[in-house]
């Protein structure tokens, strides 16, 4: 029997795959899959990469708990979340979700709820750098706050 | 008493250490590293309030911390 539970921070590239291995069960006909991955541009500017960095112990007691909570709201759910940290080119998957279930509402709503839970409050925080050389934390609140004006 | 205090990303940058070390008094609760923290060199990108974290979980303000702990002070979010 697999561990229902699978969450780390790590430095290896995340493979949709495992995540899919480590929740597959045939008591469950239902898989989400939730790729994060790095995209070309934010808020205008030309993206050539991300620094991913966290407080790792807190991060991955921060993403246990979500896994818990996800698996209390949807009982029967098998969890994987994965997050990546260090440098990632464009493209690579730095956060990945997988949640299996006997029926796909579940699943889908487990992965939705540990997707923005983990984005409200694990501390990982990004570096991107742009084309001109240059590279910026990036602060969503300060987003937020020039959205809403 | 002392305190470990950890600094990350934009604030790590900021005061230019991950992490150092503060003398308080007794009693000393998280606003008060916060306010220590709020005059060192640097220190004026750090929020009035932040997110801080005491031993690993998110505590607030008026927390009473215990010689030893470990304050982390937490820059917005941004995993992903």
């Amino acid at each position: 029997m697999k561990d229902p539970v699978h969450v780390a921070l790590t430095h290896d590239p995340i493979h949709a795959q495992e995540l899919i291995d480590a929740v597959a069960s045939h008591s469950c006909g239902a898989i989400s899959l939730f790729l994060g991955t790095v995209r070309d541009v934010n808020d205008g500017r030309a993206v050539t990469g991300i620094e991913y960095s966290a407080y790792v112990a807190m991060a991955e007691r921060e993403m246990r708990s979500i896994v818990d909570e996800a698996t209390q709201r949807f009982p029967g759910v098998r969890l994987a979340l994965l997050h990546r940290v260090g440098r990632l080119e464009l493209g690579e998957v730095s956060v990945g979700i997988a949640a299996a279930h006997p029926h796909r509402t579940p699943a889908l709503d487990a992965a939705r709820y540990t997707i923005e839970e983990l984005k409200r409050r694990v501390p990982i925080w990004k570096r991107e750098q742009y084309t001109d050389g240059t590279r910026e934390w990036v602060d969503p609140t300060a987003r937020r706050a020039e959205v809403a004006l | 008493m002392t305190v470990r205090v950890l600094l990350f990303a934009s604030y790590a940058d900021a005061i230019g250490s991950p992490e150092l070390t503060l003398d308080v008094p007794d009693g000393a609760r998280v606003s008060d590293v916060v306010e220590r923290l709020r005059l060192l060199p640097g220190a004026d990108r750090l929020p009035p309030a932040p997110l801080v974290a005491v031993n690993a979980v998110y505590a607030a303000a008026g927390s009473a911390l215990a010689p030893g702990d470990e304050v982390a002070i937490i820059p917005p979010v941004a995993g992903g």
